[in-house]
């Protein structure tokens, strides 16, 4: 079997079978990446150029592609970088405010939180359909700086070092970006967490 | 004639407690610390202050279970990032990239 960096230099090269095998990483990819520009752009048409621009990227550097890592995460990588590009270039990554969404505090810096009698249960919410659609946009609410960032180090799975550089921001940043993306979430989430919404 | 505390009062006497007495923090400062206990970073000391917090103030426990959850909500409804292949595979932008690879 043909390792992930030699069908990649088959392809990168032109060499017999090149073309199927392009054809193949295409049909093979297009789904997931799809998903994932959708997830970073919230926008279908921007996905598909983001996508296709992810492709054209990875043909131009599949030669140098050295299998260090799975030919999957590479093209994930890339498909981020792009659609993060296109985030920018639409002036979507700059800060905007979020504090409507931030803890009170009373001038004691004691926190201001109404009490809770109920807490929803994990799996009552992510069986309802309804719900699942209400924290699904909820997240989508969230300014993109913040959102963006609870996408990569929650969902995406990717630690804080590495969202630093994917952003060009200091992990300091992006430690604050989380959590107040985080606690702005639960502010919105609540009430579904608090049992008001079924 | 009521026992009860007045909110106020209550409030103001638990601002002072938190700010006054030894190995205490405020809610505010309890805020600053909550990325970095759930990411395991605190020392062995910050945690046991952030427990002992946690411990006696109701708001911050009720806080911290619901800001959990609400990480929780996120990640199941829109992870894991290994969804499966949706079946309709975009054939005209299947071809376009095909095409573009070409020129």
């Amino acid at each position: 079997m043909p390792d992930d960096r030699s069908k990649a230099q088959d392809m990168a090269r032109n060499q017999p079978g090149g073309e199927a095998e392009a054809e193949r990483l295409v049909r093979d990819n297009i789904g997931w990446m799809l998903a994932l520009a959708g997830r970073v752009l919230r926008d279908r048409a921007l996905a598909e150029d983001a996508v296709q621009e992810a492709f054209l990227h990875a043909f131009r550097g599949l030669d140098g592609f050295e299998g260090r890592s799975s030919l999957k995460t590479w093209l994930h990588r890339i498909t981020l970088n792009v659609s993060l590009t296109r985030l920018r270039q639409l002036k979507r990554l700059a800060e905007q405010p979020i504090d409507e969404y931030l803890p009170e505090f009373d001038r004691h810096d004691c926190r201001i939180e109404a009490p809770w009698s109920y807490l929803a249960p994990l799996e009552d919410v992510l069986e309802s359909e309804d719900l699942r659609a209400q924290v699904s946009q909820s997240i989508e609410a969230l300014p993109d700086a913040y959102r963006i960032v609870l996408q990569l180090r929650d969902i995406e799975g990717y630690d804080t070092s590495e969202v630093a550089e994917l952003l060009d921001i200091s992990a300091g940043n992006v430690k604050v970006r989380l959590h107040r993306a985080r606690a702005a979430l639960k502010k919105l989430l609540e009430p579904i967490l608090r049992g008001e919404v079924r | 004639m009521t026992h009860q505390t007045k909110p106020g009062l209550r409030r103001w006497l638990k601002g002072l407690m938190l700010r006054r007495m030894h190995r205490m923090i405020t809610c505010k400062e309890f805020e600053d610390f909550v990325l970095r206990y759930l990411d395991g970073e605190l020392s062995g000391r910050q945690k046991s202050i952030f427990e002992l917090h946690l411990a006696i103030c109701r708001e911050c426990r009720d806080y911290l279970a619901a800001y959990q959850r609400a990480i929780e909500l996120g990640r199941g409804v829109l992870g894991p990032p290994e969804e499966p292949v949706p079946e309709d595979v975009p054939e005209d932008l299947v071809r376009a990239i095909l095409d573009a690879r070409e020129n």
